[in-house]
C-alpha cells in the first residue's frame, strides 16, 4: 500500500510556473474546527462540532468529523474536510487489507496512529500536506490509547488531547478537571464544558456537536445536539454605560 | 500545534452585522455583539451601537479602533454644535460630520458605519456611510461582513411604513440570520429604537432567537437526551406511546430509536395487543435531524 501520490503527465501550458505548484495544497477551503478527546474510566471520549466553514462563512452545519476506524479506534479530524475524506479512504483500505489476512489479529489504535503519522509526515516532506489535525483514540485488550497527529507530522499521546483552538481553550480546563476514573457522565459533562467555551470564543464554531465513545465493547457515535448558552450576565446588558464608544 | 489558532496580535475587528431601518415614526438600529482578534472572540457581548447625541446613534463595523475614534470626534463636535445651536442637532448634521471624517481620512480608516436617529424636522432617518466616505440616505441599510447574507432577505421582505413592532422584529430576525452564517458575527442581538418619545435599548440573548436551517434545540447536556430513554444494552433509546386499543389495534406501541452514523434514524415499532400476546414489528425510515 503506497501513499497516493497523483502525478499526471506534466502540463506544458504555463512553462514559467513550476509544475510542482499545481500539485500541492496551498491553503484549506472547507475546514472543521477543534476536536477534543479524553480518556475516561471505560475508554475514550471524543467531541467535535459539525461545522464546515468556508473562510468566514459557516457554510455546512452537519459535517461528521468523528468516525470509527475498524473495531478498536475512533478518529476526529479538524482542518480541510476533503483531506479528511481522503484519509478515511486510506484508513478504510488499511482496515480492509488487515481483515483480509483473516488471521485473528486486528489493528489497534496505536498502530493506526502510527500509520497516520507516517502518512502525514511523508506528505509534509513532499510539500503537499494533508491539511488536518487528527485525534486518534481507541481501546484494545483493555488498554486505552489517545493520540494526536497534525499536518506537519507532530504526534504524541496523552490523557487528553485537542486540536486547533481546543489546545488553547479546552486543555487548560482539562488540566484542572481531568482525572483517571472519570465516569461516562462526568466525561461527557467535562467535554461539554470545553465545547461550550469553544462555542463562545471560537469564531468558526457551530452550535451542533457530536460525541463519540469507544470502549472495549465497541464504538458509539451519539446523535447530534446543541448546547444551551448563557448570556444573562449583568455586565452584558449595558456594557458601555459611562463609556460611550467603547464596547 | 497547528497554525489555525489565530493571530492574537491581529487588530480588533468587529466582523459584524449592522442594520438600520426606518419605520412609521422613527428608526430601529440593530447589531450583533461579536468582536474578534483573528479567529478568537475577544468580546462576545460587545455593544456596537454607540450614542452620538440624545437622539442620534451610530452603528459601527470594521476596525474597532477606527470606528471608535470617529465616534469620539463626532460626539465631541456634535456636543459643541448642540450648545451653539440651542437645540438638538439633526440626524443629517450628525451623519455629515461622520462623512467628513470618513472621507477626508479615507486612506487610513477602515470602518463602515450607519447613522440613525430622529429629529423634529425630518422624523426618523437612516444614513449609510460605507468605506470611502460616501453618504447615502436610505429607508434601510445593512453593513458589516454579515450583511452579505442579508441582501436577498431584505430584497424580499422590506416594505415602507412598517410599525415599530414589525421593524424591530425584522431587524432581530435579520441579525439572527446573519449570525447563523457569518463566523465574524455572533453573540446577542442588540437593538436601539429612536422616535419622538426617546430612545429604547433592547437585548436579545442567543437562546431567545429562532432556530434556522440545520440548527437544533439547545440542551443542557447530551445526558438529558440519553436519560429520557431507558438504558441501552444494544444502543437503543426507547419510549412508550399509548394508542387507542381495540381487538385489532395494539394497546401499547413501543418505539425505539436507533441512531446509526451512516444511515438516517430508523424507528422500530414493537406493539402488543390488548390481549398481550401478539407482537408486530415494522420500521419507518425518517429523515435525519
Amino acid at each position: 500500500m503506497n501513499v497516493a501520490d497523483s502525478s499526471p503527465a506534466p502540463a506544458m501550458n504555463n512553462l514559467l510556473a513550476s509544475n510542482a505548484d499545481s500539485q500541492r495544497t496551498l491553503y484549506p477551503y472547507v475546514t472543521g474546527t477543534s476536536v477534543v478527546g479524553i480518556k475516561y474510566k471505560d475508554g475514550i471520549l471524543l467531541a467535535a462540532d459539525m461545522g464546515g466553514s468556508y473562510g468566514s462563512t459557516l457554510r455546512y452545519k452537519t459535517v461528521e468529523r468523528l468516525k470509527s476506524v475498524g473495531k478498536h479506534s475512533i478518529i476526529g479530524a479538524s482542518g480541510e474536510i476533503s483531506d479528511f475524506q481522503e484519509i478515511m479512504r486510506y484508513l478504510d483500505e488499511l482496515i480492509l487489507y488487515d481483515n483480509m489476512w483473516d488471521d485473528g489479529n486486528s489493528l489497534g489504535p496505536k498502530e493506526v496512529h502510527n500509520y497516520l503519522t507516517r502518512v502525514m509526515y511523508n506528505r509534509r516532506n513532499k510539500f503537499n500536506p494533508l491539511w488536518n489535525s487528527l485525534v486518534l483514540g481507541g481501546v484494545k485488550n483493555g488498554q486505552k490509547y489517545l493520540g494526536t497527529v497534525n499536518m506537519i507530522g507532530v504526534h504524541y499521546e496523552d490523557d487528553h488531547v485537542a486540536t486547533g483552538f481546543g489546545n488553547h481553550l479546552a486543555r487548560p480546563i482539562l488540566r484542572d478537571e481531568w482525572h483517571e476514573n472519570l465516569t461516562f457522565e462526568e466525561g461527557v459533562k467535562l467535554l461539554e464544558k470545553c465545547m461550550r467555551v469553544l462555542l463562545y470564543r471560537d469564531r468558526s464554531a457551530v452550535n451542533k456537536l457530536q460525541i463519540a465513545r469507544i470502549t472495549q465493547d465497541g464504538v458509539k457515535v451519539f446523535p447530534p445536539y446543541s448546547l444551551k448558552t448563557f448570556w444573562n450576565f449583568n455586565a452584558f446588558q449595558n456594557p458601555t454605560v459611562g463609556a460611550e464608544g467603547s464596547w | 500545534m497547528d497554525g489555525i489558532s489565530g493571530d492574537l496580535n491581529a487588530p480588533h475587528s468587529m466582523g459584524t452585522t449592522i442594520i438600520g431601518v426606518t419605520y412609521n415614526g422613527g428608526v430601529v438600529l440593530g447589531a450583533d455583539s461579536r468582536t474578534s482578534t483573528g479567529m478568537y472572540v475577544a468580546n462576545r457581548a460587545s455593544d456596537k451601537i454607540t450614542q452620538l447625541t440624545d437622539n442620534v446613534y451610530l452603528c459601527r463595523s470594521g476596525s474597532a479602533a477606527d470606528s471608535q475614534i470617529v465616534s469620539d470626534y463626532v460626539r465631541h463636535f456634535l456636543h459643541q454644535h448642540t450648545i451653539q445651536l440651542g437645540q438638538p442637532s439633526t440626524v443629517k448634521v450628525a451623519a455629515n460630520l461622520v462623512r467628513l471624517l470618513a472621507y477626508n481620512n479615507k486612506n487610513m480608516l477602515q470602518t463602515g458605519m450607519i447613522v440613525g436617529g430622529w429629529d423634529k424636522y425630518e422624523g426618523g432617518k437612516i444614513y449609510g456611510i460605507p468605506l470611502g466616505g460616501t453618504i447615502l440616505e436610505q429607508p434601510f441599510t445593512i453593513g458589516g461582513s454579515g450583511s452579505t447574507y442579508l441582501y436577498g432577505f431584505f430584497d424580499q421582505v422590506w416594505k415602507e411604513g412598517m410599525t415599530q413592532d414589525e421593524a424591530e422584529k425584522l431587524v432581530v430576525k435579520a441579525v439572527s440570520l446573519a449570525i447563523a452564517r457569518d463566523g465574524a458575527s455572533g453573540g446577542v442581538v442588540r437593538t436601539v429604537t429612536i422616535n419622538k418619545d426617546g430612545v429604547t435599548r433592547k437585548f436579545y440573548p442567543g437562546d431567545t432567537l429562532p432556530l434556522w436551517h440545520e440548527e437544533l434545540e439547545p440542551k443542557d447536556s447530551m445526558l438529558d437526551m440519553l436519560s429520557s430513554a431507558s438504558p441501552e444494552p444494544m444502543g437503543f433509546d426507547a419510549f412508550a406511546l399509548l394508542t387507542t386499543s381495540n381487538k385489532q389495534l395494539p394497546a401499547v406501541v413501543l418505539a425505539t430509536n436507533h441512531y446509526c452514523v451512516q444511515n438516517a434514524p430508523i424507528l422500530l415499532f414493537h406493539s402488543i395487543t390488548a390481549s398481550g400476546q401478539e407482537i408486530i414489528t415494522w420500521d419507518v425510515q425518517l429523515s435525519p435531524y
